[in-house]
């Protein structure tokens, strides 16, 4: 596969910044968006091919830890208990 | 699928329209989008629609107490928790073959965070377990001549690093072994067991953005250092610590280390800045504030301040959008004040009146600046209320008060 174009580089870090809003916890999506900033512009000067082309295996890596962990949390914080008892209007005798 | 799928971008929708983002002041902060209250043992079938609103909850500022998981070591633990359940010591088949693996590669990442052998590892459950681990060594090796040394490497109250590397050097030039509980330090600042001469150091996992219940012991292979057992039973983590080794707890642990690894410089770095923020901030708006431990060997992350004239409780009360506390987490039942100031010598008014001020990987600049606005603005309002504070006002010394005797 060819080294990762500027465009390319340009469209991972949107995509994780995008992706990255989207955590419903307010510390974990401002470490997000704080820590692709910085890395992004820590970088920004790699001239190495090979290393630029680690860095974004790299940062795809963690991109698919954002969508996985955002949806996971998404889910998490919605669930609740005892939703199948409210609509039975009875209170809750055991553990959902 | 089809309707997973559907259901999620409902979801989505439902959590993302509400609330401001970040980028709105104070306000914004607090108001949490999507942070539901927890599951209760009382179900709220009175309580209020899940769409009624956010919780508001406060802010977090007692990393020192406990760490939120990192999502990447949430990431990183949950296939082990749903797909990959096999007990890493079955040797037949590939549910105890992958978790194997798993363990192994854990044990690798928190011995390349330390600079250890991966043999020198040995899972606990916690910090906790490991220093009874090392302490129990003691009682084993009863000859007269042999001693251990234990020191905190940064210590939980008042964020004083030890001089590690010293102490090492003097244990190993007198023969005598030396444990750590590196717990509040592991991760944050460098730590080489080989170069700091450490034959022992406890880490914990939730200090670090790693899962709670699990945490590790360091023990020294060259020279030997033997330690006793303290849970007997099928021999596992070579014979010092029966019991199976709880896979998706261990691959967190790893996880965790292998990110604070990566993570240490820029971390530090950041929460240097942001305690400086705070200290400085507070200082300059507030007389007679005190920062507890020495400011040349601190760790920037954990700020003891004692507020002079204001009783620490009420404060803390005071606080009450902001976790906080007082102290260690494992006193904070009693109302002592903290023996770590009385130790270094602090006055008993000023250690009563003390707060510690947690920063840590997740805090933010808002965060520090909301605590620190409000601080201020409630030790002001305490310090109005004190008769103490009226009488310093006053120009009275209150050294040479003589209080009666009712």
């Amino acid at each position: 596969m060819a080294a990762s174009s500027r465009a390319q580089v340009l469209d991972l870090y949107r995509a994780m910044l995008r992706e990255s809003k989207r955590f419903s916890a307010y510390n974990y999506r401002t470490y997000a968006v704080r820590r692709i900033r910085d890395a992004f512009r820590e970088n920004k000067n790699v001239k190495d091919p090979v290393e630029i082309q680690t860095l974004v295996n790299k940062a795809k890596r963690d991109l698919g830890i954002i969508r996985r962990q955002v949806a996971e949390q998404g889910t998490a914080t919605r669930r609740k208990s005892g939703n199948s008892s409210r609509s039975l209007g009875k209170p809750c005798t055991s553990w959902p | 699928m089809l309707l997973r799928a559907a259901w999620r971008r409902a979801a989505v929708a439902v959590t993302a329209a509400p609330g401001p983002k970040p980028a709105a002041p104070t306000r914004g902060l607090r108001l949490r989008v999507g942070d539901h209250a927890p599951q209760s043992a009382v179900p709220a079938d009175t309580a209020a629609a899940p769409e009624a609103g956010p919780v508001l909850r406060p802010l977090y500022m007692d990393v020192q107490a406990t760490t939120p998981l990192d999502p990447r070591v949430l990431d990183a633990m949950l296939p082990y928790l749903i797909n990959y359940y096999g007990n890493p010591h079955s040797r037949t088949h590939a549910y105890g073959w992958e978790s194997e693996a798993a363990m192994e590669r854990a044990r690798q990442q928190v011995a390349s965070l330390i600079g250890a052998d991966p043999r020198e590892i040995i899972f606990t459950s916690g910090a906790t377990e490991s220093n009874n681990i090392a302490i129990k060594e003691l009682e084993a090796a009863i000859q007269p001549d042999t001693s251990l040394v234990s020191v905190m490497t940064v210590n939980n109250e008042i964020g004083v690093k030890q001089p590690i590397a010293e102490i090492g050097r003097i244990c190993s030039s007198r023969k005598v072994y030396f444990h750590t509980d590196a717990a509040q330090a592991v991760g944050k600042i460098p730590l080489d067991v080989n170069d700091m001469k450490i034959d022992l150091m406890s880490i914990s996992g939730h200090k670090i953005y790693g899962p709670k219940g699990v945490g590790a012991i360091y023990i020294r292979r060259r020279p030997r250092v033997r330690v006793e057992a303290l849970q007997s039973g099928g021999g596992q983590e070579r014979g010092m610590r029966s019991g199976t080794v709880p896979t998706p707890l261990v691959v967190g642990l790893g996880a965790a280390c292998e990110v604070a690894q990566q993570e240490m410089e820029y971390d530090h770095k950041r929460i240097s800045k942001l305690s400086e923020r705070l200290i400085q901030n507070i200082m300059k708006s507030l007389p007679d504030v005190v920062m507890n431990g020495d400011p040349e060997h601190h760790y920037p992350g954990c700020i003891n301040l004692s507020f002079a004239y204001v009783e620490g409780e009420s404060l803390l009360m005071a606080l009450k959008d902001v976790a906080l506390s007082s102290g260690s987490a494992c006193t904070s039942a009693s109302l002592e004040p903290s023996y770590v100031l009385r130790a270094i010598g602090t006055d008993e008014d000023l250690a009563h009146s003390s707060i510690r001020f947690g920063i840590g990987r997740f805090t933010t600049e808002e965060e520090v600046d909301y605590t620190v606005e409000k601080c201020i603005q409630h030790v002001k309002r305490l310090r109005e209320m004190s008769p103490l504070w009226e009488m310093v006002q006053d120009g009275i010394d209150l050294k040479s008060i003589k209080w009666t005797q009712h």
